[in-house]
């Protein structure tokens, strides 16, 4: 709950006026009946009919103001939890632009999307039930119990009586209904990801002649929902039978017992047309609770979740960082540097790497799938820390630089190319917000997009659909690098984001890159040999180790690792010698 | 840059975007964030009527349930309406004091026997509500289960150009916030809008048989409530489009920010992504606020109103007590109902939302299910098993119109034999997979296999002859053996091993947590691209398809993995028509005839030996490399 304490106490007015107001309105709800007994037992029965016109105008007055109070009480409701929603949005947001690539991964994008759209929903709407209703009901029911025990505080026993029994019941029903609840959702998430799955796997499920086999295993999980459905909300239709039979109930005895004191003359009919109103305003007032109850179960869900992300302390912080230091030339040098992804897991992603670069060096990094090149040019830029040893750029540990500084003059090419709606030009100022169009076609130049860019109908200002969905992977790819590029980088790395280009475009790209770029450290990734047998240092690494630092011929007689390699590409290889 | 010009270009970018945020699920509550906006179901007014007819069938097919719900609710509206009146005559006749009557035990008698039938009259009541909602929760829950199943079959029977031009995202959308939407209504609209008018009628025709001047006050409240609510919801319905339109923009930006989250932070654009963030947030907000208020003063507004005319009902009442003698117990009734009179006016007005958020959705579930599906001639031959014989005749085809991918393909391949396709990106090697699996229907020329064109064999058998590797590779759900016994579902465990054994899969798979019985989640995502590929190719090595197309079926495996499975490549390729497009051109070098394609033409075909000595276009991707030295 502390995650909203700031929120509430910045909306201070909204979260004290809210509920002021539903009271207020709750107390003309028991105030009315009231009056409106004294008109039946003191007006008409003694015929005073001033009386009467001078209580209709109270009540009506009553309702006026209850009219008011009743607007503005849902007017700071609906802005209290609208900006509290908006705070924790923003807070969500701010904390996953915090978050380092280990949070990311371990939560997972899809799970952090759903949090910050359906989970912040949730609580907004659970917010405004409950500055609505967290004292409106309550005021009702005991100022509906408070007025019929200062009429008749021997019939008033008979409501609290019920009113006890049922919100036993309904606390019951709620908590055997509140597992089954938990059970239908997670049956929900299951049918989603099912249907989700197999729409993205469409190809395969057709390819496969699956379709038959994809719909059984759909109707299973369907069917399953609608039984767990029905379970959590067969005990929710629970409810209203309950009250209905405990407002009826508590009517039939209130007119009993009210009819035979009334016979003795020991009480006013207004009394009881005063006692069946209170009497169902309790209950309104129960049923509203339990809805809270019901909704608050399901907002504490959203709350655990919401909570999760909040708390999750990004393991990346600045907190050694000087501001004094920055990359100035792009030397990297590794000191027995070890990381695994998982703190539990045993296998060791690196293991102990030692690895000098020097600045302006153009340096090719090979190994096998899993072989920890990707994380290990990931320690750069700080994207993950080292579980031991240290990271060093240009001689400073980079855990001492801002991570503003890192980050801006170390430009890393994703794996995972990602491009983002907007226009081509829009998307490489992602690299330097500031670029000129000179610049920015520089830029795509070196990185072979100028071309086909320019092949467009609409050149730079072609939009790009989500994800670069508009686009080819050696497309994407070399947009991805233009855009690393526009940063002006001191250390450019490339983690295999030229595998989609043909061999001839990827040849061009290197030998731009080293006569464009001289001075800029680059770091290459890549499956084929060829892609970095030029380089001044190949580093080979196998199972988290460096098995050799050289140049390509040194290798090939010192590291079996590498030899191998080359082996399996050897065609090429033979091609080369003719 | 500044705020507002910021802001409107976020808004041209994300604007366009459907809605596809969560959206709510709470019925009947009004002035809550982000209600599904029903803006679709405006006008076009026969549409409407089709849509709503469409719907009503859903109900239909659970016709007498819903007969029963509805009678159900008819009783329950009239007893509780009945309950109520009940307490006049009580009152009258039992409820006095009389000072000269000494033995009240006749009338104790006779109150007790008259609160026992109102205790029968209150039971009946109770019973058909929780009847009538029972049986509407499996009546909607089983349209429900049916909508889902019939949209999820349709998917599996269109063709893929369909998931092409829909985004998963969209489609899923349908699933859930349409379905949804739909259920909500099917759930209470029918039974809220039966029983709102049954007791709006039957409340106004009692207070009027009970008084006409007590009735008359309320029948001319009824049209004021009624207009004002109406009024309050058409008001805000502007101003509620507005609050869909920024939630829908800002889940989108979320969406993509989040997806890209590892771009973001490489390229420290943290800043700017909140600053934005913050820009949509708190347009959301005041279009929140604003939309909310006007819903959600309906309830107090609607409810005041009511108190009004309880306060002028008990003041006339009391008048009337007083002048023309009215009965205590008539005005009891009448000031009872008057103060329950909001309710139902409420319940049907905000039941509009409800309809018109399900009539969009229902509108988008039906888009679905009025789509073509793939369909076979009726007289598509089902052959059991071909020998592979594939040829390729003068086949031209586009995935737009005007924009040809192949032009006039010729080739063919005999059964065994291993056909390779080379190029760049883009060339139209895909696309020759996705024609031979009919994926697509070509335009122009004729593909047979064994002879039968494949236009005239059913699609499903047609594919049941042809295991594919794809570029993208996609794994379910369920454990590694479940993944790869896809392939062929009646594959022993011993089979399972033996394909993971020929993909080089076995290894990597005995040192996960729990081997063949591991779980993979979300796509596989607890595994590397290139373990992802080599289940994949298990998947495919099961399957007994004579036909086998490799797409790219190795581009993340890397060239040491990929050499260790050579050899179990070459026995998944033993006797089976292959037909294999790849990057790398090392695993292309033993085909048969090997095709290079450039902007969808074979601009050379042959062996790797002739194709490098005729030192054509082959030669150069192949030679390009020695420039690189």
């Amino acid at each position: 709950m502390g995650k909203y304490r700031a929120s509430v106490r910045r909306h201070l007015s909204c979260f004290l006026l809210a509920p002021l107001f539903m009271v207020l309105e709750a107390c003309g709800e028991f105030i009315l009946p009231y009056i409106n007994a004294n008109i039946i037992n003191i007006g008409a029965a003694n015929g005073d009919i001033p009386y009467i016109l001078k209580n209709g105008l109270y009540m009506a007055l009553i309702a006026l103001v209850m009219l008011s109070t009743g607007v503005l009480g849902a007017n700071f409701a609906i802005r209290g939890a609208s900006r509290l929603a908006a705070d924790v949005r923003r807070n969500v947001f701010a904390q996953i632009q915090r978050f380092s690539f280990g949070e990311i991964d371990a939560f997972s994008t899809g799970s952090l999307i759903t949090r910050i759209t359906n989970d912040v929903t949730q609580i907004q709407n659970f917010t405004q039930t409950l500055l609505r209703g967290m004292f409106r009901s309550p005021v009702m029911i005991v100022g509906a119990l408070a007025m019929s025990f200062a009429m008749r505080p021997d019939l008033a026993w008979v409501i609290l009586a019920v009113v006890a029994l049922l919100a036993a019941a309904i606390a019951a029903i709620l908590i055997v209904a509140s597992p089954r609840y938990t059970r239908m959702q997670r049956q929900l998430d299951l049918l989603n990801g099912r249907i989700g799955e197999t729409i993205t796997a469409e190809r395969v499920v057709k390819a496969f002649v699956r379709e038959v086999h994809e719909k059984r295993r759909f109707a299973e999980v369907n069917e399953a929902l609608v039984e767990r459905s029905v379970a959590a909300l067969k005990m929710m239709l629970l409810v209203q039978p309950a009250s209905a039979v405990a407002i009826n109930a508590t009517t039939l005895a209130v007119v009993f017992f009210s009819g035979r004191q009334i016979m003795v003359g020991g009480m006013e009919l207004g009394t009881l047309t005063a006692f069946i109103t209170y009497l169902s305003q309790v209950l309104t007032g129960l049923n509203f609770l339990a809805n809270i109850v019901l909704q608050g179960a399901r907002a504490a869900a959203s709350d655990r979740r919401i909570g999760e992300v909040l708390a999750a302390s990004p393991s990346i912080d600045e907190r050694d960082a000087e501001p004094g230091n920055a990359v100035t030339r792009g030397g990297v040098e590794f000191e027995g540097v070890s990381f695994r992804y998982f703190k539990g897991s045993a296998e060791q992603v690196l293991s102990d790497v030692n690895l000098r670069i020097e600045p302006g060096e153009f340096v090719g990094v090979i190994g096998s799938t899993g072989s920890g090149k990707s994380t290990l040019v990931s320690l750069i830029p700080r994207l993950y820390d080292p579980d031991e040893g240290r990271v060093l750029v240009d001689g400073v540990d980079v855990r001492r630089i801002p991570l503003a500084k890192l980050r801006g003059s170390v430009a890393m090419v994703l794996q995972k190319n990602t491009l983002f709606s907007g226009t081509i030009a829009e998307n490489l100022r992602w690299g330097d917000e500031n670029a000129t169009q000179e610049e920015i076609e520089r830029a795509a130049r070196v990185a072979q997009a100028d071309g086909f860019v320019r092949a467009l109908p609409e050149g730079y200002e072609s939009p790009v659909e989500r994800g670069g969905a508009n686009l080819s992977g050696g497309q994407k790819q070399r947009l991805c690098i233009a855009r690393a590029l526009l940063r002006k980088p001191k250390i450019l790395i490339l983690d295999d984001s030229t595998s989609a280009l043909d061999t001839a475009t990827d040849a061009a790209l290197r030998r731009a890159l080293r006569e464009e770029l001289p001075g800029v450290t680059k770091i290459i990734i890549a499956q084929r040999i060829t892609s970095v047998w030029d380089a001044d240092k190949i580093v080979v690494l196998d199972g988290g180790r460096v098995v050799g630092v050289g140049g390509h011929e040194e290798l090939l007689q010192s590291c079996p690792t590498y030899a191998e390699i080359c082996d399996s590409q050897r065609d090429r290889e033979e091609a080369r010698r003719g | 840059m500044d705020k507002a010009e910021r802001l409107s270009r976020l808004r041209a970018r994300y604007g366009g975007a459907k809605a596809d945020g969560p959206r709510r699920k709470e019925m009947g509550m009004p002035g809550r964030a982000g209600r599904d906006g029903a803006m679709g179901a405006t006008g076009r007014p026969k549409e409407l009527r089709r849509t709503v007819a469409r719907l009503m069938r859903y109900l239909g097919r659970e016709r007498l349930m819903l007969c029963l719900a509805l009678a159900c609710t008819v009783l329950c509206t009239v007893s509780t309406l009945a309950a109520g009146y009940m307490l006049r005559p009580i009152m009258n006749r039992f409820l006095y004091y009389d000072p000269a009557q000494s033995d009240l035990a006749p009338r104790v008698a006779a109150l007790t026997r008259a609160l026992a039938g109102m205790a029968a009259v209150y039971a009946v009541s109770v019973a058909t509500q929780y009847a009538q909602t029972r049986l509407m929760l499996t009546v909607s829950q089983r349209s429900l289960r049916r909508m889902r199943q019939e949209l999820f079959d349709k998917l599996q029977t269109l063709p893929i150009r369909y998931f092409d031009t829909h985004p998963a995202g969209d489609v899923m959308s349908r699933f859930t916030n349409d379905v949804d939407s739909v259920g909500e209504m099917l759930n209470t609209t029918l039974i809220q809008i039966v029983s709102g008018g049954i007791t709006i009628a039957g409340t106004v025709a009692l207070m009027l048989y009970t008084s006409p001047i007590l009735g008359g006050i309320t029948l001319v409240m009824t049209p004021v409530l009624t207009l004002i609510s109406k009024a309050i919801i058409s008001r805000g319905r502007g101003a509620y489009a507005r609050q869909q339109r920024n939630l829908g923009m800002l889940n989108g930006y979320a969406e993509e920010i989040i997806s890209g989250q590892k771009v973001v932070k490489a390229f420290s654009h943290e800043g700017v992504a909140e600053e934005e963030f913050g820009l949509l947030n708190d347009e959301l907000c005041r279009s929140q606020i604003a939309a909310q208020f006007r819903a959600s003063i309906m309830g107090p507004v609607t409810h005041q109103l009511c108190s009004l005319t309880y306060a002028l009902t008990a003041c006339v009442g009391g008048i009337l007590v007083v002048t023309r003698g009215f009965d205590i117990g008539g005005l009891t009734v009448v000031v009872n109902y008057t103060r329950q009179f909001n309710r139902p006016i409420n319940e049907i007005s905000m039941q509009m939302n409800t309809v018109f958020a399900a009539l969009a959705g229902a509108e988008r579930v039906f888009q679905v299910l009025d789509e073509r599906p793939e369909t076979d001639a009726p007289d598509a031959l089902r052959p059991q098993t071909l020998s592979g014989n594939v040829v390729v005749e003068h086949v031209s085809f586009g995935y737009e119109p005007g924009v040809p991918v192949l032009h006039d393909l010729s080739f063919y391949a005999k059964p065994g034999q291993r056909i390779a396709f080379v190029g760049s990106t883009g060339a139209g090697k895909t696309t020759v997979t996705n024609l031979l699996s009919r994926f697509y229907d070509i335009e122009e020329g004729r593909i047979t296999i064994d002879g039968l064109p494949i236009e005239r064999i059913a699609r499903d058998a047609l594919r049941a002859n042809i295991a594919m590797v794809l570029q993208d590779t996609h794994l379910f759900t369920g454990t590694v053996r479940e993944n790869i016994r896809y392939g062929r579902l009646d594959a022993t465990d011993e089979e399972v091993e033996q394909a993971a054994r020929a993909a080089s899969a076995h290894g990597f798979i005995m040192r996960l947590e729990r081997g063949y019985d591991t779980e993979l989640t979300g796509d596989g995502a607890n595994l590397s691209q290139g373990q992802r590929q080599l289940l994949a190719i298990a998947r495919a090595a099961i399957s007994r398809a004579p036909i086998l197309v490799l797409d790219e079926a190795t581009s993340s495996v890397d060239t040491r993995t990929e050499r260790a499975i050579e050899r179990g490549m070459d026995s998944l390729m033993q006797g089976r028509t292959t037909f294999v497009i790849a990057h790398r051109l090392s695993t292309v070098r033993k085909a048969n005839a090997i095709m290079v394609l450039e902007k969808g033409r074979i601009v050379e075909r042959g062996t790797h030996e002739e194709l490098l000595q005729a030192g054509g276009r082959y030669a150069d991707l192949y030679n390009e490399i020695v420039e690189l030295d």
